[in-house]
């Protein structure tokens, strides 16, 4: 349990971090570590280089913009779950956050790791994926965005390119309506990496139709991804036709077979927990919450 | 590479590899060796110890990285030589350790959770512990000891962080407090 030797840098600026990735195809990032240091510790990784970025400031922090909250790559989980931003304006990314490994993992482990490690069950790329987030990455010319469904490809892997680094990920916010959300998951044990995952979020007119839902399932199949249920629009639904409405989306949903559960597994309690996600969302919203701001 | 560290409230200077873990550092470098080696992958919580008073690994964090920050171990609990804090007293007295294994980190974890919540309930002990497995007790003894010392704190006079984590304090940014070291 001891890693391979590597040397270690601690870049000043962002830009001095993508030139130091792009010079060396052996090196990677280090942030909170929380996922690569095992990796390390069980030789599963063997980088020549790690670059730390924990403390590059222009990578920190939770912003505001208009219709965005912009969650710097550097941003540790626990400072996300104690944000009153993120309860107010992302709620449904405040709900999935207590199940996330432990505290003390969530005390280090950072927004950037999460998403660039693409963890098939990891919770904030679930959210990514449902809210439809974007995803800023620089190198060392440009910066871009990319939308969270293009980012991740399978199990750790995402887009990201040698030499690129992940910068932040801007969660839009919805600002009408009265919004409601719901975040089911279930694991061998309570914060273990989830079998399946749902998160849904749903925004409700003044007599109660539904004008924007959102579902996605994560630990199903490579990646989460997120479920077709543009038939809520419009409606007051019935239980039942939520269920109905999920059934239809997940049908043909990729599912993967491991030790710890099989495809079928998988596939049928994706439905049951998007319908309890949705289900969910519908009595938070239904329930009298205020438009976000 | 060279790494000053401030631990328990002093600096301390070692040389070593960047590849080691401030685990590893601790227990051999500083002689700190009531930081347990468990799994040594994250997932035992034997080797907790407080970041800025925040429980972290200590074995999922480079020595190298951890200049800056206020690191305290058990050993940097205790008021006084040969005496014992009311969290560590409270673990004795309620039975919450048998082989003692899990104890220092446990110990650290309670410590956190009651420096920021003044009456946890059972649910937010258990959230606390969750990444601390013990094979000895069964959890009810740590629990009730946890719950013993958040009484006996809420009677004394220790100053402690009000409000703190478990009320929404917003968290500090990341890096290092108080100037560099």
């Amino acid at each position: 349990m001891k890693p391979a030797p590597f040397d270690y840098v601690r870049p000043e600026t962002l830009s001095e971090a993508c030139e130091l990735l792009a010079s060396d195809d052996d090196a990677r990032i280090i942030a909170g570590g929380q996922t690569l240091i095992p990796m390390l510790a069980m030789r599963l990784a063997r980088p020549a280089k790690l670059v730390d970025i924990l403390r590059l400031k222009e990578l920190h922090g939770i912003r505001t913009e208009r219709d965005a909250i912009v969650l710097g790559a550097v941003t540790r989980q626990v400072e996300v779950e104690r944000s009153e931003i993120v309860r107010r304006s992302l709620p449904l990314l405040a709900k999935a956050l207590p199940w996330i490994g432990h505290p003390p993992t969530r005390n280090r482990g950072t927004v950037g790791g999460s998403i660039a490690n693409a963890d098939p069950s990891a919770e904030i790329p679930l959210v990514a994926v449902t809210l439809g987030a974007d995803i800023e990455i620089a190198n060392p010319s440009d910066r871009a965005r990319m939308p969270a469904d293009e980012f991740f490809i399978g199990p750790m892997l995402t887009s990201v390119m040698p030499g690129d680094c992940v910068c932040a990920v801007r969660f839009p916010v919805w600002s009408t309506g009265r919004v409601g959300t719901g975040f089911q998951e279930v694991s061998a044990r309570q914060s273990d990496f989830a079998f399946v995952a749902a998160a849904a979020q749903v925004a409700l007119d003044e007599t109660g139709r539904c004008i924007e839902a959102a579902l996605g399932i994560g630990g199903v199949g490579d990646r989460a991804i997120r479920i077709d249920v543009v038939a809520l629009l419009g409606e007051n639904p019935s239980s039942a036709s939520i269920k109905e409405i999920v059934r239809a989306g997940t049908s043909e949903l990729e599912a993967n077979s491991d030790l710890h559960a099989s495809a079928d597994y998988r596939r049928r309690v994706a439905l049951t927990l998007g319908v309890r996600a949705l289900d969910d969302a519908f009595a938070d919203a239904r329930s009298g919450h205020k438009a976000l701001q | 590479m060279k790494v000053r560290l401030n631990v328990n409230r002093q600096l301390r200077e070692a040389d070593i590899e960047p590849r080691k873990t401030l685990l590893d550092t601790l227990r051999e470098d500083f002689l700190l060796v009531g930081c347990h080696a468990g799994c040594e992958h994250g997932v035992c919580g034997a080797c907790t110890v407080l970041i800025d008073g925040e429980p972290s690994r200590s074995c999922l964090m480079f020595a190298v990285q951890a200049d800056g920050y206020e690191i305290t171990t058990i050993e940097g609990l205790s008021p006084a030589p040969g005496e014992l804090s009311i969290v560590q007293d409270a673990f004795c007295e309620t039975h919450g350790l048998q082989c003692g294994f899990c104890t220092p980190g446990m110990i650290l974890t309670a410590h956190a959770l009651l420096e920021g919540n003044e009456a946890p309930t059972r649910e937010d002990i258990v959230e606390a512990i969750s990444g601390n497995i013990c094979r000895c007790t069964g959890y009810g003894q740590i629990v009730e000891a946890i719950e013993h010392a958040a009484d006996r704190l809420r009677k004394t006079n220790v100053p402690r962080k009000t409000g703190g984590a478990a009320q929404g304090e917003a968290a500090q940014p990341d890096g290092p407090r108080g100037g560099r070291s």
